[in-house]
């Protein structure tokens, strides 16, 4: 499957000179993208520690408000996610297309249900008015705790950070949920081998990416 | 690899609507940026002109004071997001930034043309802005008043955010080509200065960038849902607005000028006939700048409240900026000193450079001065001081590259003379229009007011006066340019005798993949001392006319492409 006019591999663009250079771009290009996203979520982690070092008593009696078991079966969830990428990248490196298949068919599942999760947590927080800034009301009694002693100074806050934070961060596994149904049917499709597996590596550098940002949102929102 | 026929280029080896719509060609992506660059900057131009207008004389001139707000808050947003941030680097950068570094197309063709639409969707979503009305306060968006008046700062935000995209698109795809797509044997010494300034920028768009889309995101929250993030009355500090912004919004002004300079490298290297002196330290120089501009953001905020030491701090360092700067501006007179000057268009506009940069430069040290800082603040000095970099630097800059590679762009020669006419309108049409802004500025003209005291009258007077004369320079270059795609002489293929890569080995107008064969390159960008070896002309420059002044240009040939020189 070479192209006739540069006797390289179909997939080699006709501005690269080989394989390797193209691969190497590509990766090269989603490590700067990473860096956008780090950047772009610094942005809430400096405001979340500003208001955590003003109001710490409110930051310390709200974490108490998350569900801390539901966090850390999201937790478990994405690192299972992040190893089955893994093992998909190092699958179609030993030129397994069917290993590849399934890990990424695990990984777009375990996405799925930390949606899942994700969302009946949040459908609690709305139920008690456990909401950002003006929206905040907690009210409402649920196994004979009431909400309305979470209803501090600078709650608003804790909840608009919290919000904003895990709801890019589950716009970011919505789009990866995306990206990997792309490459599962381009799996499907037979598009990857030992030779040419670019998608794959740069999703799976993203979907770690994601991963590493829960790690960091799950004890600074639920623990402590 | 296909050979194109004799006579084809990239204008016209496909024709239709959608050749130009969906074409991954970096050179026709740049060409189209530069179509809706220079839209934008025609009606921001305008504003900027009807905002002189009712400057004219003190009360009413030919606006209400409403309307005067939303003029003066479009033109600046229009100029910074829509215009000055792509202007350089999304425009000449896409066009030569490839051919200088011997690619065939940059690293990623497909998010060069997305960057393109993401951009215009962003300007789309600005202008509608404007119908929609209520936009006041200025570009800097500062909370808790943004998110007081209308919903138009909806559209705003979201229109910045969307540009932000197209930013980073942007400098993430020039980083990468310039790391990987170099031809063989152009080593990071042997780079164009053009390149080297592209990259500190594309630093700057990768690393700024994403934070004024999570500070324009938050905004947009805070209107839309009252978060409480930046709005006292919620809880909110306004304060950690201003630090988010000018953390982006800082850095973002070496987006507008870092450019600049490597254009200026170009011209003073090519139109000096000389190796631009100080090579290593003028590059390394722009990655400096881009370092140390992000370490500054907090002299925007001397008067906002923020501790006297970290005031002092980012004082000292914004006096550090000043040395790479100084460096450059030595380097290039230095060149110019060295070397032996044709003043052609292109290398009028370097020169004018060295004043209004220059300027710009000086009175933005004294603007990092604490003491200074509080008398100047929010007066007509900043606004000076603001257009003396952004206007006297990148857009005096970008004029100089579009007058630089214009024919390489099109194949056509401009008329030298209304081109030398021109740059002395805009030039003094230039300083007519702010230098008195810093006299007036100084004596305490607060900027942004509608109405003013009878004895600011004189200097407004001027003022709006220039800025007739700087639009009669501006559209007459915007006259013989186009005039020029029309009945324009054919351009050779490398009119200015320049050695970098796009004049040395590509035809004019560029074929559709750059290049035949990649180029293997053997020397600097600016080994004007080679020249004789190179071009086996031996040492002699053939008469070419360029427009009747008669003065010793370039070479009538260039090597031949195809063939690698020396």
């Amino acid at each position: 499957m070479a192209n006739p006019h540069t006797n390289q591999p179909a997939h080699v663009k006709h501005y690269f000179v080989s394989s390797e250079q193209q691969f190497d771009a590509a990766k090269m290009g989603m490590w700067l993208f990473l860096v956008t996203e780090i950047l772009l979520f610094s942005g809430m982690f400096v405001a979340y520690t500003i208001y955590r070092s003003w109001h710490p008593e409110t930051w310390m009696a709200l974490s108490t408000a998350l569900d801390w078991k539901l966090g850390g079966l999201n937790t478990l969830v994405l690192l299972a996610s992040s190893f089955t990428v893994a093992m998909g990248i190092n699958q179609i490196q030993r030129g397994n297309q069917k290993g590849l298949l399934l890990n990424l068919v695990l990984t777009f599942v375990f996405a799925g249900i930390f949606l899942v999760v994700k969302y009946f947590e949040y459908s609690a927080k709305i139920e008690h008015g456990l909401l950002p800034g003006a929206s905040f009301d907690p009210h409402g009694v649920s196994h004979g705790f009431d909400y309305a002693t979470y209803n501090v100074p600078y709650g608003p806050q804790f909840f608009s950070i919290y919000f904003v934070m895990t709801g890019i961060h589950g716009f970011h596994v919505l789009v990866g949920m995306g990206l990997f149904a792309w490459i599962t049917w381009k799996a499907k499709n037979g598009a990857f081998s030992a030779d040419y597996y670019t998608p794959v590596e740069n999703c799976g550098l993203y979907w770690h990416l994601v991963d590493i940002i829960w790690i960091f949102l799950f004890p600074l929102l639920y623990l402590i | 690899m296909s050979h194109s026929a004799p006579g084809l280029n990239y204008l016209n080896h496909a024709k239709g609507f959608k050749s130009w719509a969906l074409t991954l060609d970096h050179k026709r992506i740049g060409i189209m940026y530069m179509v809706a660059v220079s839209l934008a900057f025609l009606a921001g131009g305008i504003l900027a002109i009807l905002v002189r207008l009712e400057l004219l004389g003190p009360g009413e001139t030919i606006m209400g004071p409403d309307t005067y707000n939303q003029s003066f808050t479009l033109h600046a947003v229009l100029m910074v997001f829509a215009f000055i941030i792509p202007a350089v680097p999304a425009v000449m950068g896409n066009f030569v930034l490839p051919i200088q570094l011997g690619a065939k197309d940059v690293a990623f063709p497909r998010l060069n043309l997305a960057s393109l639409y993401i951009y215009l969707i962003g300007a789309v979503i600005v202008m509608f802005a404007l119908v929609n009305g209520r936009i006041d306060g200025g570009w800097t968006f500062y909370a808790p008043y943004s998110t007081s008046i209308g919903n138009g700062i909806l559209f705003v935000t979201a229109g910045v955010f969307v540009m932000g995209f197209s930013s980073i698109l942007t400098g993430l795809n020039f980083i990468v080509t310039v790391h990987k797509m170099r031809a063989p044997g152009l080593t990071w010494n042997r780079l164009p200065l053009f390149i080297w300034s592209i990259y500190a920028t594309s630093i700057v768009q990768v690393l700024a960038t994403p934070v004024i889309g999570i500070t324009v995101l938050l905004l947009f929250l805070e209107k839309a849902f009252s978060i409480g993030i930046f709005d006292p009355a919620l809880g909110g500090d306004p304060v950690l607005f201003q630090h988010f912004f000018w953390f982006y919004s800082h850095p973002a002004v070496y987006i507008m000028i870092l450019p600049a300079f490597g254009v200026i490298s170009d011209l003073m290297g090519t139109f000096s006939r000389h190796q631009v002196s100080g090579y290593k330290f003028v590059a390394l120089s722009s990655v400096a700048i881009a370092f140390l501009g992000f370490l500054v953001w907090g002299h925007h905020m001397f008067v906002s409240g923020q501790s006297a030491v970290s005031s002092v701090v980012l004082s000292l360092i914004t006096y550090l900026i000043g040395i790479p700067t100084g460096v450059k501006v030595i380097n290039w007179v230095q060149t110019m000193y060295r070397g032996s000057v044709q003043l052609k268009s292109p290398m009028l506009y370097a020169i004018m450079f060295l004043f209004t940069f220059s300027i710009g430069g000086f009175t933005g040290i004294m603007l990092g001065v604490l003491a200074i800082d509080v008398h100047l603040h929010d007066t007509y000095f900043v606004v000076a001081h603001f257009h003396y970099v952004m206007m006297g630097g990148n857009v005096i800059a970008a004029l100089g590259g579009l007058h630089y590679w214009w024919p390489k762009m099109f194949g056509k020669m401009y008329n030298e003379t209304l081109a030398k006419i021109a740059a002395f309108l805009v030039f003094f049409g230039f300083n007519l229009t702010f230098f008195p802004q810093f006299i007036m500025g100084a004596q305490g003209m607060p900027r942004r007011y509608y109405d003013y005291l009878p004895q600011y009258e004189f200097y407004h007077e001027l003022s709006t006066y220039g800025s007739w004369v700087l639009a009669a320079g501006l559209f007459l270059i915007m006259f013989y340019m186009i005039a020029s795609l029309i009945n324009g002489k054919k351009a050779g293929l490398n009119p200015w005798g320049a050695l970098t890569l796009e004049w040395t080995h590509t035809t004019t107008p560029p074929d559709h993949h750059n290049f035949h064969d990649t180029p293997v390159v053997t020397r600097g960008a600016y080994d004007f001392h080679l020249a004789k070896h190179l071009f086996e002309y031996g040492g002699e420059v053939t008469e070419l006319d360029l427009g009747g002044d008669g003065t010793a240009a370039a070479p009538e040939e260039a090597p031949v492409p195809n063939e690698p020189v020396a």
